[in-house]
């Protein structure tokens, strides 16, 4: 669970949002939207630790987050591959048995996220679908129970968001995974979530999906 | 060769001095640091001159300069364009310095040809023993630190997504990456000690993919690179730094080439 309430932000002068008020229940499939710069990514920052709120709390049940950040650094030349990228969030371990494991959960990992085939090509070659789905089997090493996707369907075909987001839906279902989802995507939106915050007047709205037309969606998220 | 004291003495040195360099060269290509590695080196060439200057060791006054130095840069803005700019002025201060300081000392100019150039026959016992336990203190470092820096290294974003403390572990990569410079230059120099810094880990990216691998093979191209240097320049008496440079540059050209070969394949 996340409760937040009278959430501010700020940069320096320059308000982000601020009273934001809502809850996110375990096992939801909720979507984040809103705006170019309106606040998405700050708001999520603020919810995994990486940046300060101005005023306001957050509770978290204590809970792991996975977290799938809307940038990376991975050009052509990048040279780690596949399965290599997403063990760099193995803890260190010595113990063979616990290694036993960790292998054990690269190799699950892998499968569910179907890279087991191209495992060992560098992820620099990888195609943007490819590098998403490494993006997320590496944040799903912690066995998070909230998982947090900023924009990672962005700059994606059809086919493979569809893809992609099936196998987060299938996380959601199967192991009760709390999804937050950062999307510009209607009918994603529309298809996978059935609610939505949507950030509109430098604040947070509960939005229900079904109801709002694509105009209304696209004018406002 | 080994039967002179000075070339035991050399070995030893640079072979602790290529698996450091080797090892940390792999974090300096993978953080994109090649160009303050490179900078590293004229502060330290500036730092050794103020060694000199004020009578402690090159050494010390390299260690002092560039502890400092990278700290400081560190520290500075963390966007990357403005930071080259920042180092690019702040190297080219330091090379004034350097040259002011040596023409202050009173010592011979042999001395600054070994600090810029480097030299088999300038270290002695008690600088090998120096180098060996700054060496031996890098190497313990990245051993303890060696999860957490990678997970940083190779995906900075990720690293700090998964709540990793980013900054220590700069400032710690930093502190052994000015230690790596100051040993590395006592052999190569401090004009070329960036080589070792950066040729043998870009060399690695391109033929293995996982950071073991790209430790074992940088490592191994430094340690090739070093050995091979110290006996050509001792049967030549050519410097040891033309060969380890020379080495160092056809192994990157022979790895890109490969990888290239790899791709068209
Ligand atoms: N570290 C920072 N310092 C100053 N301003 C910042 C910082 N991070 C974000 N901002 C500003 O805060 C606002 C919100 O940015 P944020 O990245 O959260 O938007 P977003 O909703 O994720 O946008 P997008 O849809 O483009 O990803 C923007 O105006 C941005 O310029
Ligand atoms: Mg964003």
């Amino acid at each position: 669970m996340i409760k937040v309430e009278n959430l501010s932000k700020r940069f320096g002068n320059q308000l982000v949002f601020e009273n934001l008020n809502f809850q996110i229940n375990d096992g939801d499939f909720i979507s984040l939207v809103g705006p170019n710069g309106s606040g998405k990514t700050t708001l999520v920052k603020i919810i995994i630790g990486l940046e300060k709120p101005s005023s306001g709390t957050i509770q978290t049940s204590s809970q792991t987050i996975g977290y799938v950040p809307q940038f990376r650094n991975v050009d052509s030349d990048y040279p780690l591959s596949i399965e290599q990228f997403i063990r760099l969030n193995l803890k260190v371990t010595l113990n063979p048995e616990k290694r036993r494991q960790n292998n054990l959960l690269i190799k699950t990992i892998l499968k569910r996220t179907g890279l087991t085939e191209i495992k060992d090509r560098p992820l620099g070659l990888a195609s943007g679908g490819e590098k998403q789905k490494a993006y997320l089997a590496q944040a799903l090493l912690n066995d998070p129970k909230i998982l947090i996707l900023d924009e990672s369907t962005a700059s994606l075909d059809v086919e493979v968001k569809t893809q992609l987001m099936d196998l987060v839906q299938e996380l959601n279902h199967k192991y009760h995974i709390t999804v937050i989802f950062i999307t510009h995507d209607y009918d994603l939106t529309k298809k996978y979530t059935k609610k939505a915050l949507l950030f509109k007047n430098k604040t947070i709205e509960p939005i229900d999906v079904q109801k709002v037309s694509k105009d209304m969606f696209e004018m406002e998220g | 060769m080994f039967g002179y004291e000075f070339m035991r003495e050399a070995f030893i040195a640079s072979t602790f001095i290529a698996i450091t360099a080797g090892l940390v060269g792999v974090f300096v290509v993978s953080r994109n640091m090649s160009f303050l590695s490179h900078t590293l080196s004229e502060i330290g060439f500036a730092g050794a001159s103020f060694g000199i200057l004020i009578g402690i060791s090159p050494l010390a006054g390299m260690i002092l300069f560039t502890l400092v130095s990278s700290i400081a840069v560190g520290s500075l803005s963390s966007e990357s364009s403005r930071r080259e700019a920042s180092i690019s002025a702040i190297s080219s201060l330091f090379i004034g310095l350097g040259i002011l300081f040596l023409s202050l000392s009173s010592e011979s100019s042999s001395y600054a040809t070994n600090i810029l150039f480097g030299s088999i026959v300038g270290i002695s016992a008690k600088e090998v023993h120096q180098l060996l336990i700054l060496a031996i203190f890098v190497i313990l470092i990245f051993i303890i630190f060696y999860k957490p820096l990678s997970f940083d290294s190779f995906d900075h974003i990720g690293a700090q997504a998964a709540g990793l403390k980013t900054k220590l572990l700069s400032i710690t990569f930093l502190i052994t990456l000015a230690l790596s410079v100051s040993i590395g230059a006592q052999i190569v120099g401090s004009l070329l000690v960036f080589v070792l810094l950066t040729l043998p880990a870009a060399t690695a990216k391109y033929i293995v993919h996982s950071v073991p691998k790209m430790i074992i093979v940088s490592v191994g191209l430094s340690l090739i690179g070093v050995w091979l240097g110290l006996y050509l320049a001792f049967i030549t008496n050519w410097p040891v730094t033309f060969f380890i440079s020379t080495f160092e540059v056809i192994a990157y050209f022979l790895g890109l080439s490969y990888k290239n070969w790899r791709l068209s394949h």
